[in-house]
């Protein structure tokens, strides 16, 4: 894609959002459309629409320098490909709710999948963002360095913030290398126990990479130095899971495509993000855990309150699935909100974007 | 010093100015604080004039020294009021001025707030006061076997509140992060005393990720009185490997090697000859001194991840032109090695009368060019410059030399940083990897950002303190100062008059 290609595109875009501020019409921000069953990433049917994906296309790779900058319309798959030629990988290995994903719902998202246990999160990897704000301006923030610290940090400020304060026209992220070796154990436990076990491992040196607990087993994987992951796989014991049948398990999990995330009619899937080490129960129909116990899944029906038990855990919640509004996650005290609200007047005063899952419900 | 206290009166007056009657300041402040809290004495002010960047001196009105949240909220509420600028200040060893002190305004020290109030050995965090030492903290968790990550080399010194408002790294970040990576919530008060949280003990945190805005925020946004910092297992052991190089081009070449190979070190440092003679002659590492450059790389882990790590390491090394190895046979050799390293700026400050270290960023690739470009500007400034960089990311820390006393060499070893900087933008890096931009480099915000970006960032300050009232003046330039330092820039870098004062 070609430099005034580029520019066309955004000077388009820069124009729709002019005519959306005179006509008070909404704008949505669209990508591969991979979230679209998420209840807050629904487009009102006057929306003005932005399809990212008119701008892809990897614009800097270099394996010495862990960077890859990439265009936000740009499908997860291919920036996956290209990194796996020079065996490095996004080690936040973020969901794939379908193959259409582009890496800038990924950043918007702040979601990734279950090897953040090990590996760490879409936010510790953006390094940089090139950012159309609801204003018309395009702006650019950190860079392709590990290390700057000039100017606020407005790269990580927009992961997770659900195309509500702008286009991501490119995003930078630091990469890393596959590790050498990979291993699954599995463990007969109930889940207090694999939470428990869970946490004294993670506070010992061993290569873990993620976490699953689900009915009544758990599925610790391992990765790192190759001597360091056959250490580990005696220390902690259980039983050795097959590469394939691991490598299989572990993609389901992470696009949530595991059986576990089938939520049949009338039920509500919910997520907690709670302190890994707060106690656990069974709760609902179904329950299961991520990492050492932080992210929580329950199948419940739809009179019961996943807000109420997060927030006494104290942690928050997301309706994920089912059942409609609110998806509203929880309350933040005022002081809270009302910097949020004028963070928000910096980037879209006008609030063209919608509330994404921010929004009262 | 003359013309180092003539630098911050006239960063002052560029800046805005702020109406404030000093003896009803202090009598507020008085009523609101017992007396040995606040200090207004000239001679109690002197030691608050300048962080670890002496060259910027300015005496405030008055300095608190609050010793628990309600007095700090005292604090920033009289402030507030009476709109009086507040600089928060940990303990002062940051390196650009940051917690340089307003004159219109009240330095607030949270030195005092220095209790550990709660770690929690199971999950792994220690919820912390501001001015909890670094180094306390792994001190304090190590009979759990756990240590909090980020080391920046004053770690001994500097606080864990310093360090949020920095987002301070240290020579581990390649592999562990930084502040930013390490610091799972913070609490604290905006500027006029209303209470706030930000981040979570729980994997994510709802709405937006205000944690990041305020990590590395230089005390602007809001003032910090509560850090929980995520606590990392300590690796079983670590080794170390000493690379000579007979080019500092053959050093960066084999740094892209090493991390091509998918070797992610510890720690991974570079010295250039002039650093490593100062230092040797000072600490006695026992490094190779007819080296051109010289490579510290660090593995940690358990003794065979690290057996492993170390032998991958040397074949990479060998393969790219090391003129020798050695890797460290025990702990105390291992600490040997990085003496020398920690050892550095006290070794420039050995040779030199003064030295001035700077802090950009650049790409790993650009370090070759970058040292060349250094020692061309060398002979231009008539200065010498020792060149330590955090390899690994590509953070250069040269020490630039000079003697305060010899009329115009500081400016020119100002003049010589500001073009290290702007080189290290143009080579698509940052000016500030990790000691912030304070007031040292405010002037180069100007060519890192644009004025929308940099009208951004001032929306963004507004948002959290809309009187423009914590740390006014740091960090961001007004257009007008921007306006001003692009009329004094040249191409190329150089100005028409390096021994004049640039304002």
């Amino acid at each position: 894609m070609t430099d005034e290609t580029q520019q066309r595109i955004i000077s388009e875009w820069q124009e729709r959002l002019h005519t959306a501020r005179e006509r008070r019409q909404p704008v949505r921000i669209r990508g591969g459309g991979s979230k679209s069953h998420l209840p807050w990433c629904g487009i009102p049917d006057d929306a003005l629409v932005i399809d990212t994906r008119a701008l892809r296309g990897v614009e800097r790779y270099e394996p010495t320098e862990l960077v890859v900058t990439v265009r936000g319309g740009t499908p997860l798959a291919e920036v996956e490909a290209l990194l796996a030629e020079r065996n490095q990988w996004l080690p936040f290995a973020p969901p794939r709710f379908h193959a259409g994903t582009t890496i800038g719902g990924v950043v918007a998202s702040g979601l990734s999948g279950p090897t953040r246990l090990g590996h760490g999160t879409v936010r510790d990897a953006v390094l940089g963002v090139r950012l159309l704000d609801g204003r018309g301006r395009v702006l650019r923030f950190g860079g392709e360095v590990m290390k700057n610290v000039a100017g606020y940090d407005v790269s990580r400020l927009l992961v997770g913030s659900w195309g509500t304060l702008g286009v991501l026209l490119s995003v930078s992220l630091k990469v890393a290398p596959v590790p050498p070796a990979s291993a699954t154990r599995r463990f007969a436990m109930t889940a207090v126990e694999a939470s428990r076990q869970l946490n004294r491992w993670a506070g010992q040196p061993l290569p873990l990479s993620a976490a699953l607990w689900a009915d009544g087993t758990l599925w610790v994987q391992l990765r790192g130095a190759r001597a360091a992951v056959e250490e580990a796989g005696v220390q902690l014991g259980g039983e050795a899971v097959a590469d394939d049948e691991a490598d299989a398990l572990w993609q389901r999990v992470r696009d949530h495509h595991e059986a576990l995330w089938t939520v049949s009619d009338g039920m509500v899937l919910w997520r907690l993000a709670v302190p890994p080490t707060a106690p656990i129960t069974e709760v609902g129909a179904r329950f299961w855990f991520e990492g050492t116990g932080g992210i929580r899944w329950v199948v419940a029906p739809p009179d019961w309150d996943g807000f109420a038990y997060a927030a006494q855990l104290g942690g928050w919640a997301w309706r994920w699935q089912g059942a409609p509004a609110p998806r509203w996650m929880n309350a933040r005290p005022e002081t809270v909100a009302a910097i949020e609200a004028r963070v928000r007047d910096v980037f879209d005063p006008d609030r063209l974007f919608g509330d994404g899952p921010f929004g009262e419900g | 010093m003359e013309a180092v206290v003539d630098r911050a009166r006239a960063w002052a007056q560029t800046e805005r100015h702020f109406e404030v009657d000093a003896e009803q300041l202090r009598a507020c402040l008085l009523a609101v604080l017992p007396a040995d809290r606040v200090l207004c004495a000239p001679e109690e002010l002197a030691p608050y004039e300048c962080d670890g960047l002496s060259v910027f001196r300015a005496q405030p009105l008055a300095v608190v020294l609050p010793q628990s949240e309600d007095e700090v909220v005292a604090v920033l509420k009289v402030c507030h009021e009476m709109g009086v600028p507040v600089v928060p200040r940990g303990a002062g060893t940051g390196l650009s001025g940051g917690a340089m002190p307003h004159p219109q305004g009240v330095v607030l020290s949270l030195a005092r707030l220095n209790r550990i109030l709660a770690i929690d050995p199971v999950a792994r965090t220690a919820r912390v006061q501001p001015g909890v030492r670094n180094l306390t903290i792994s001190e304090a968790v190590a009979p759990y076997g756990l240590y909090y990550a980020p080391d920046p080399s004053s770690q001994i010194a500097c606080t864990i509140g310093g360090n949020v408002a920095e987002n301070s790294g240290g020579v581990h970040c390649l592999k562990y992060g930084l502040t930013v990576h390490n610091v799972l919530a913070v609490r604290g008060f905006t500027a006029s005393g209303e209470p706030v949280a930000f981040g979570s003990v729980a994997p994510d945190a709802p709405g937006y990720d205000l944690l990041a805005l305020t990590i590395g925020s230089e005390g602007m946004l809001a003032v910090v009185t509560e850090i929980t910092v995520r606590l990392l297992p300590k690796p079983v052991v670590a080794k170390c490997l000493l690379a000579a190089f007979d080019s500092v081009r053959a050093a960066g070449e084999a740094v892209a090697a090493v991390i091509a190979a998918g070797i992610i070190p510890a720690g991974l440092e570079m010295m250039d000859r002039g650093a490593t003679v100062a230092v040797e002659d000072f600490i006695h590492a026992g490094y190779p001194t007819d080296a051109e450059a010289l490579l510290l790389c660090e593995a940690d882990g358990t003794e065979a991840e690290v057996a492993e790590e170390i032998a991958r390491m040397k074949a990479v090394l060998e393969a790219h032109g090391a003129t020798e190895i050695r890797v460290s046979r025990d702990e105390a050799e291992r600490l040997r090695f990085w003496a020398g390293r920690k050892a550095a700026f006290p070794a420039a400050g050995r040779i030199s009368a003064d030295y001035y270290c700077m802090d950009g960023t650049i790409p790993r690739r650009a370090i070759g060019a970058m040292l060349e470009a250094i020692r061309e500007m060398e002979s231009r400034y008539g200065l010498r410059c020792l060149n330590v960089f955090h390899a690994g990311d590509g953070n250069l820390h040269p020490l630039i030399l000079f003697d305060a006393n010899v009329p115009g060499e500081w400016e020119r070893a100002e003049a010589f940083g500001a073009e290290i900087l702007e080189r290290s933008v143009a080579l698509g890096g940052t000016i500030t990897g990790e000691h912030g931009v304070g007031v040292e480099k405010i002037n180069q915000m100007c060519v890192q950002f644009t004025p929308e970006e940099r009208e951004a960032f001032f929306q963004i300050k507004a948002a959290f303190d809309p009187d423009g009232v914590l740390n006014p003046g740091k960090a961001i330039p007004t257009l007008h100062r921007c306006a001003e330092y692009g009329k004094m820039r040249v191409s190329g870098g150089a100005l028409p008059f390096p021994d004049l004062p640039r304002f």
